[in-house]
């Protein structure tokens, strides 16, 4: 029981909008491969594998992961399936964290994938349900109004989401793996984008695609030998996930009570009493440009209502104190149902020293961060090149 | 280890269609009654776990608004598994086992009748070469009954008495879908659905859910006179492609079964999340159950099978028999995917 967990393997695949070179399960296999390279390790000493996803009506295919075993050398294992909305990458890495930690099982497979053009995600998700709100045009249109609130509360000035959606896309060149390589972006470029669901315009919002993330997760032991043997670990220190009901009389969608309540049991168990001071790099779930300084906020990494602020300020960019997002985010690459492993194994990729173009040099501490639902389910994990 | 027990649990009464009752007005009150009985307050459970399917709630993200059945305001710490509920229960055990949480709440629920059942079940086949051919659910469980036979596993008319008692047992238990059969004889004048199956030799389709409530050591005897502890639990997966796998055994469960100490005792009783006859003998094999075990008293599945419920209701079963003191030791197995690709198997003791 609470034994230390360690991420000693990281894989992803090039993330793009038509993966159609390969099967679904050649897509994992391709991610879960490079896991197993960077951790010097086979299929055959993976005791247990947790696999997340979003909705199933993606790829048309009931519980997936069935059709999977074979390709993932998992017969006679325990594969396990998690489904928590977009926040389901976060919960799927916690979920095989705590296998490692409760002492069940030495050395977990984790793996986050959706091959999204398999379907239009945007429609799937916008299904008529009798007696239940209306999606009407996927979540940008369901997310619109809580940023125009939040505009209209901060005063944060127009462009804050153009200056995100500009500095994500310009992170994402360093990043191989990224979805998009826009080399040609501009502030005007982004601004004078089709505006889509007003205020989130075409540029500030993410992209649709095919990709799989997988990640090696071990004990103090599987840890202490990767470090001896010149890998880095990443250290996990906390992990917490929170949820709230989509509707609630008083609860705010700008700042939801859940995503405060998730930062603040991280950041307990971690240690961290001053979230913008003691940590190093952030890779936080922004989908659409303004939730950077919504969260911000809602993370505990600026004040109510100047989030917005630090965006500006530069704070968040690559050479700012406190960058976000280094390996171009949600914006760039956004297959959902790893979306938010992807924010998890950036952190841990950054705390390794193993982020390459887009390292932030000594980067000891790191958060990575998941939201799904309609802003009510988050998943948070600490990670940190020191053993906690 | 931790100990942990299961200290209270509930159910719906299992019907063909819930009719207009939606999932979260089915599985509400059954959350309420479960979580009365454990004595744990309402806001007060560390953790809470459901499991369901979107391919049969016809709806992406369908667990979101079932979130409204659970006191989820304010936020708690929760999550959802794409499986039945014995997996969100297993995934509770886990968090109580890192020593973050003492009390879960452990819910799941299926309505299954707005829809053509086995077809949407043929969803879950291989999307390549499988599933392209719409096999159903009862097509597959064909195919392995048939090779049980032909291997002299079961027969068919030792398969009619599995459901003549199945059913004959339920007439006991309140919940149940189905408490009666005719003899199994007549059974057997009865025209095939697909060969070697009869309409008898498969479950029923049900609306349904259930809950359960674990807590750990001091204070699961604290809340409950007799906790049914959960003294082992395991889960493995066969292969999917059906041509790979030898049908007429359960290589996981035996698996899961060995993990989870079975054999460490006498087993009292089991539940079997057997949804065909013919899986019965193939799982008692894979367990290792002698002839003197009482399987499935509730029914089991062939009385009320409630998707993503069903393998839940196995461990509250068995439970609630702990919770009585009319057993000391018993085994639940739940399952997943086609003919039983995925297993859980758990072995539930009384104190002493």
């Amino acid at each position: 029981m609470s034994e230390r967990v360690a991420v000693v393997g990281i894989g992803q695949t090039k993330y793009t909008a038509v993966r159609g070179d390969v099967s679904l399960p050649g897509l994992v296999r391709e991610a879960v491969f490079r896991a197993l390279e960077d951790a010097q390790m086979t299929l055959a000493e993976i005791d247990a594998i947790v696999i997340g996803k979003a909705p199933d009506f993606f790829e048309g295919i009931m519980v997936p992961e069935h059709s999977l075993v074979e390709a993932l050398g998992a017969v006679g294992k325990p594969v396990f399936r998690v489904h928590t909305a977009g926040s389901v990458g976060g919960s799927t890495a916690i979920v095989a964290a705590s296998m490692v930690e409760a002492g069940i099982h030495e050395r977990v497979l984790t793996i986050g994938w959706q091959m999204q053009s398999c379907s239009e995600a945007m429609w799937a998700l916008s299904v008529t349900m009798p007696f239940q709100q209306q999606l009407v045009a996927g979540a940008g249109g369901y997310f619109a109004p809580y940023i125009r609130q939040y505009m209209a509360r901060s005063k944060a000035p127009d462009d804050t989401g153009v200056l995100v959606a500009l500095k994500d896309r310009q992170n994402a060149l360093k990043n191989p793996y990224a979805h998009l390589h826009e080399h040609d972006i501009t502030y005007e470029s982004v601004k004078e984008s089709l505006m889509l669901w007003d205020p989130i315009r075409y540029s500030e919002t993410c992209p649709s695609s095919d990709g799989a993330i997988a990640m090696v997760l071990t004990n103090e032991r599987g840890g202490d030998a990767a470090a001896a043997d010149g890998r880095p670990p990443a250290w996990v220190h906390g992990t917490a996930f929170r949820s709230e009901p989509a509707m609630a009389a008083g609860r705010d969608q700008v700042s939801p009570q859940a995503g405060k309540d998730c930062a603040a049991a991280v950041y307990r168990q971690a240690g961290i009493t001053n979230p913008r001071e003691q940590v190093d790099v952030v890779e936080m779930y922004v989908p659409f440009s303004w939730y950077e300084p919504m969260w911000l906020e809602n993370l505990g990494f600026a004040e109510e209502g100047k989030g917005w602020q630090l965006t500006h300020d530069g704070v968040t960019a690559m050479d700012g104190d406190l960058p976000v997002n280094c390996s171009g985010g949600v914006l760039s690459s956004n297959p959902i149902g790893a979306s938010g492993m992807i924010r998890f194994g950036e952190a841990a990729l950054q705390v390794r020293g193993m982020a390459g173009e887009h390292q932030i040099d000594g980067a000891r501490t790191a958060v990575g961060h998941a939201y799904g639902g309609a802003a009510q389910f988050f998943a948070m994990w600490v990670v940190g090149a020191d053993k906690p | 280890m931790r100990d942990v027990a299961i200290i209270a649990t509930a159910q719906s009464r299992h019907v063909r269609a819930a009719a207009a009752t939606n999932e979260v007005e089915l599985i509400q009150p059954v959350i309420q009654e479960a979580t009365e009985r454990s004595g744990v307050g309402r806001h007060d459970f560390d953790f809470t776990c459901s499991g369901s399917s979107d391919y049969l709630a016809g709806q992406p993200f369908s667990f979101v608004m079932t979130l409204d059945a659970v006191a989820a305001w304010p936020p708690i710490s929760e999550s959802h598994v794409e499986m039945d509920g014995a997996w969100a229960l297993y995934e509770a055990w886990v968090k109580i086992q890192t020593g973050q949480a003492d009390t879960a709440l452990v819910y799941s629920y299926g309505k299954s009748s707005p829809g053509d059942l086995p077809r949407v079940l043929s969803r879950m086949l291989d999307p390549y070469y499988e599933a392209p051919m719409w096999p159903t659910s009862v097509d597959v469980a064909a195919l392995q009954a048939d090779m049980a036979i032909r291997a002299g596993v079961t027969s068919e008319k030792a398969m009619a008495e599995v459901a003549h008692r199945s059913r004959t047992a339920a007439a006991s238990n309140p919940h149940a879908q189905l408490t009666s059969s005719p003899e199994p004889a007549e059974l057997l004048e009865d025209d095939y659905l697909a060969q070697p199956l009869r309409r008898h030799d498969c479950a029923p389709i049900t609306d349904g859910g259930v809950a359960v409530v674990l807590a750990a050591g001091d204070r699961a005897r604290e809340l409950c006179d007799r906790p049914a502890w959960i003294r082992g639990i395991d889960h493995r997966t066969d292969g999917h492609h059906l041509n790979l796998r030898d049908l007429t055994s359960s290589p996981s469960t035996a698996i899961a079964a060995e993990k989870a100490g079975v054999a460490a005792g006498p087993v009292q009783v089991a539940e079997l999340h057997a949804c065909f006859t013919h899986q019965e003998p193939i799982l008692r094999a894979a367990l290792g159950l002698g002839e003197d075990v009482t399987v499935n008293p509730s029914g089991g599945p062939l009385a009320a099978n409630p998707m993503m419920a069903a393998g839940l209701i196995r461990l509250a079963e068995v439970a609630n028999r702990i919770h009585s003191g009319e057993v000391d030791r018993g085994v639940a197995h739940a399952t997943g995917g086609h003919a039983l690709q995925h297993n859980l198997v758990a072995v539930l003791e009384g104190e002493g």
